[in-house]
């Protein structure tokens, strides 16, 4: 099939217009899609970080109608990031942090952000780099110890509970020594 | 080239295993971002960084082993030719982002090409790794054991609060997307798949097609994957996928079944109608070979085709892509001129099979 257009490239996109319940069907080459506003030039018009960025603004201003008003109500001094450079306006725009610092410098900015993409959810809970991780495997171990011991004495369970209590004992033992051992 | 070279060629080594529960679903796959704690991420970080990490790579990893994976080699993209970044990506082995935006991206695949790890993409690293068939956990004890294995040299971006750090707030956390690829014809005639993708995009995770634009599934090939990446550990979230991908292969049996029983001769007539046209046609577009190898995979999972192996969905699904076409003719080749030699690589495809 031609294109219905120029008549000389085939036609390769094909759909159906409905404009006040008319509907046509239209057979164009890419080109004549682009030319005739069959398609939009911008396909990125709707791609994630748009769609992210949407979230960010909606989020930092809800009732937001005027930008001017958006910006103003955003907190002068200027959030940016040292090492990269992103300031916080440019993260909510592209999507993107631009390095790990960005992480620190937005700080508590980004709660309600990772609350909303990730389900509710604002602190990782997962693996823990084995070389870099240092003391935090212990750290981590201790936190999810005291869960158990609160949830062992709010169900009454003493006997279990004072078990656990004394392996978060050694834990913590075990992490202070591995710093003390600078001071000592 | 002989077909069955390019065939060869074309397909992963790990592809063709047949892994558990390969009947329904293809392959089962787990992806870790990571990045680099000193280096800005790609998106704003200098061309010497991006240079510098490539050189770390080719020099730290390049031809070496780990485990069950051999001979590790750095390829670059601004090496390849378009076709072969193409077929790179018709083999997953890289993503459409690592080709459009990166002339400092590069891949490093393992020799059974079951391991990619994608460099400087949207994250520094990303490591991708496939089991054939359902093995997500598999999967996920391996790709975190080479995780280990690379960060005894690299200080990763990481954050006590918010896990892996990445350049995209999605992302964030485990850094894991974990996915398995399913074949679930039997859901799309019964039209059930309508009511249970809403259900499962619910539960935190996603659903779409692999092949095709937007929410057509080509071929009745989906990805489930997950969602949310914080706030959950990497065995949590794969414990769930499990959960709701077992469901789904309980239900495609059931609807495979039941179809059987109730129109076996439709059934049996449409999937060897299916077959006839793949080893008849002279011209045939990509949609209409999807939907043919469905149903000629469908026919082989119920026993209805006999001297075909399982792995022609995949494998054809994969040849017959633009990027293989061409390079198998060894040139660019119009839409037009595509459906013709789509046709005919997948009647000689066929006809292979019927020699033995």
């Amino acid at each position: 099939m031609e294109c219905q257009e120029c008549h000389q490239r085939p036609a390769t996109l094909h759909f159906t217009q409905v404009i006040n319940g008319h509907k046509k069907e239209v057979h164009v080459c890419e080109k004549c899609a682009y030319e005739q506003g069959y398609m939009s030039q911008n396909s990125e018009s709707f791609s994630l970080p748009n769609l992210l960025s949407g979230l960010f603004n909606f989020d930092s201003y809800p009732m937001s109608q005027s930008k001017n008003q958006t910006s103003s109500y955003e907190a002068p001094p200027k959030l940016q990031c040292e090492k990269c450079g992103l300031t916080y306006d440019e993260f909510t725009k592209i999507g993107k942090f631009g390095c790990a610092k960005c992480y620190k410098t937005f700080g508590e900015k980004l709660n309600p952000i990772f609350r909303r993409v990730h389900s509710g959810n604002s602190v990782h809970d997962g693996k823990v780099p084995k070389r870099m991780g240092g003391d935090i495997h212990v750290r981590k171990q201790i936190e999810e110890q005291r869960q158990k011991l609160n949830h062992l004495i709010r169900s009454e369970e003493f006997e279990e509970a004072a078990k656990v209590r004394d392996q978060i004992r050694m834990l913590e033992k075990q992490m202070n020594s591995e710093q003390g051992d600078g001071d000592q | 080239m002989s077909l069955q070279q390019f065939i060869n060629e074309a397909i992963s080594p790990w592809m063709q295993e047949n892994g558990p529960d390969s009947d329904i679903v293809l392959s089962s796959r787990i992806r870790l971002a990571r990045n680099f704690e000193q280096v800005p991420f790609p998106i704003l970080a200098n061309q010497e960084d991006l240079d510098h990490i490539l050189d770390f790579f080719q020099q730290e990893y390049g031809q070496q082993s780990f485990g069950n994976y051999h001979q590790f080699e750095l390829v670059r993209m601004n090496e390849l030719q378009s076709i072969q970044k193409r077929v790179l990506v018709e083999k997953h082995l890289i993503s459409p982002h690592l080709v459009e935006h990166s002339n400092h991206g590069a891949a490093l695949i393992s020799k059974n090409e079951q391991v990619s790890v994608m460099v400087n993409e949207e994250d520094h690293i990303r490591i991708q790794l496939y089991f054939p068939g359902f093995q997500l956990e598999k999967a996920l004890k391996q790709a975190s054991e080479f995780d280990d294995w690379l960060e005894e040299k690299i200080n990763y971006a990481f954050d006590e609060d918010r896990g892996y750090l990445t350049s995209c707030p999605t992302n964030v956390g485990t850094g894991m997307r974990a996915s398995v690829m399913m074949h679930l014809p039997a859901l799309v005639m019964t039209q059930q798949i309508n009511r249970m993708i809403p259900a499962i995009n619910q539960l935190g995770l996603v659903v779409r097609g692999i092949y095709g634009e937007g929410s057509e599934a080509l071929g009745n090939i989906f990805q489930i994957s997950n969602q949310i990446t914080l706030g959950k550990s990497e065995t949590d979230i794969v414990e769930d996928l499990k959960s709701v991908v077992q469901q789904l292969i309980e239900q495609e049996r059931n609807a495979r079944k039941r179809i059987m029983d109730q129109s076996g001769v439709q059934l049996e007539d449409k999937i060897f109608r299916s077959y006839g046209i793949l080893s008849n046609s002279r011209i045939i577009e990509s949609k209409e070979a999807s939907k043919c190898l469905s149903d000629v995979r469908l026919g082989i999972d119920l026993g209805y085709i006999q001297h075909i192996p399982k792995t022609i969905l995949n494998e054809l699904m994969i040849l017959t892509q633009p990027g293989f076409l061409q390079q198998y003719a060894q040139k660019n080749l119009s839409p037009e001129e595509r459906d013709v030699r789509r046709a005919s690589l997948i009647r000689e495809r066929l006809k292979l099979e019927n020699n033995l």
